[in-house]
């Protein structure tokens, strides 16, 4: 399993470097689809098929909508040219780099190796969340019931994004439309 | 211990991305494999060996299923993510509009 | 807008319902099988766009300036709270209490008020991608004429 996922994991590399560095705005948004769904194909792997199904809508949503944008402007990628501070982004960068690999070093320790339990709380939600809750689905049981907090702060969030769409996206105010 | 690296590593082309493109529309495909590998970092935590799905079934023996926590996690997380994207992806097309580029040194030196 | 060719419409026209359909199970059944109230929205809200998208904008009048899907995420929110909140009324003093009977495990009508949060959490999350969708739609409108 984990030599599987980690070819998968590998190709899903190859192609969030190629979305970053193609010509077309186009043809980077279709390698962004790799990564995307060779995520869904990893989830079906790791036994959740809840995540499977709504990653699988929300890419392809998040394509059309990205689509929808490059085709309402420009294809063109901008030239990269240097510029005078290349000496300080690159050591900036490497500082970046040092510190988060550093962090990932000590972070990775204290887990346990792939495939075994790391978190307590699992026995309790699988021993005993279908009495608890009378729900068969057990996801659905931990999200509504033992953390319905969390999913409500998700409904309070996407509600704000969309009404930030639509007032940033408003072309004009209703003074002008009145005058 | 291997998938951990390689996820990791997925990280770090985001952030690439994130770091060095100076095209709006690249800089959110950086964010969005940034969201993917985050994702799927939780999910690999959850995962048990020889588990199963955690839905439960009639007449089964001690069966083993894995985490249920971080995938109720990574559940809402995704549509957040697709929320964010929607947010920035409106951002940018407005500064397409305004100042007729992508590009955000331009932006910067029009704006000054 | 405009639609798309005579094919992309018919075949759209057979599968737009099915699709609905597909969602509005997956939303009921959210508590016994795979999936729940965030992807049977998402697939709600798949149909629609994918409605949107063959037949052009003509479809759903967008001239309103108050967009009939945002009254709908907004009260679908407001009734997961009210839901939520009444819980402290009914046996302990818990926000999300589960004051329903539990029923049997397995069957369709179980779980307490697991389903009803399902239902609305699906009709708002259906209703806040397609409000996102139809912006970005009226934003292109207004820019080309």
């Amino acid at each position: 399993m984990e030599t599987l996922l980690s070819i998968l994991i590998g190709f899903m590399i190859i192609g969030a470097l190629y979305a970053l560095h193609a010509r077309d705005l186009l043809s980077a948004l279709i390698a962004q689809g790799i990564v995307g769904y060779g995520l869904v194909i990893c989830f079906l792997n790791l036994r959740a098929p809840d995540l499977a199904i709504v990653q699988i809508v929300v890419e392809t949503i998040t394509l059309i909508v990205m689509v929808a944008v490059v085709l309402n402007s420009s294809r063109e990628e901008v030239r990269e040219s240097w510029n005078r501070n290349k000496v300080l982004n690159i050591m900036s960068s490497l500082l970046i780099i040092g510190i988060l690999v550093y962090v990932f070093a000590i972070m990775i320790g204290p887990l346990q190796p792939f495939g075994e339990h790391t978190t307590r709380m699992s026995e309790f939600y699988t021993q005993n969340g279908a009495e608890a809750t009378g729900s068969a689905n057990l996801v659905t049981g931990v999200l509504f019931d033992f953390r319905g907090y969390d999913t409500l702060g998700e409904a309070t969030i996407l509600f704000t994004a969309a009404l930030g769409v639509i007032t940033i996206l408003r072309s004009k105010s209703k003074k002008e439309s009145t005058s | 211990m291997m998938v951990y690296i390689m996820c990791f590593i997925l990280f770090m082309v985001g952030l690439y991305g994130v770091l060095t493109r100076r095209n709006l529309i690249k800089i959110v495909i950086g964010f969005s494999i940034m969201e993917f590998s985050c994702f799927l970092f939780l999910a690999l935590i959850g995962y048990i060996e020889n588990g199963l799905a955690p839905i439960l079934k009639e007449g089964m023996k001690n069966p083993v299923y894995v985490d249920p926590l971080p995938q109720a996690m990574v559940l809402t997380a995704i549509v957040i993510g697709l929320a964010t994207t929607a947010m920035l992806l409106a951002i940018a097309i407005r500064i397409y509009k305004k100042y007729g580029t992508f590009d955000i040194r331009k932006v910067n030196e029009l704006k000054g | 807008m405009n639609g798309m060719s005579l094919i992309v419409k018919k075949v759209t026209q057979l599968m737009s319902g099915l699709i609905f359909m597909y969602g509005l199970y997956i939303i009921t059944h959210g508590h016994l099988t795979p999936g729940g109230g965030f992807a049977g929205g998402a697939i709600v809200a798949g149909a629609f766009i994918l409605l949107i998208l063959a037949f052009g904008s003509k479809v759903i009048s967008l001239r309103t300036e108050k967009s009939q899907t945002s009254i709908t995420e907004s009260l679908a929110l407001l009734i997961v709270i009210i839901l939520a909140g009444a819980g402290l009324f009914f046996g302990s003093y818990v926000f999300f209490n589960n004051y329903l009977p539990e029923g049997e495990v397995g069957e369709l009508i179980s779980a307490g008020v697991i389903p009803l949060y399902n239902i609305f959490v699906g009709m708002e999350v259906s209703a806040a991608l397609l409000t996102i969708f139809l912006g970005l739609v009226i934003y292109k409108e207004e820019v080309a004429s």
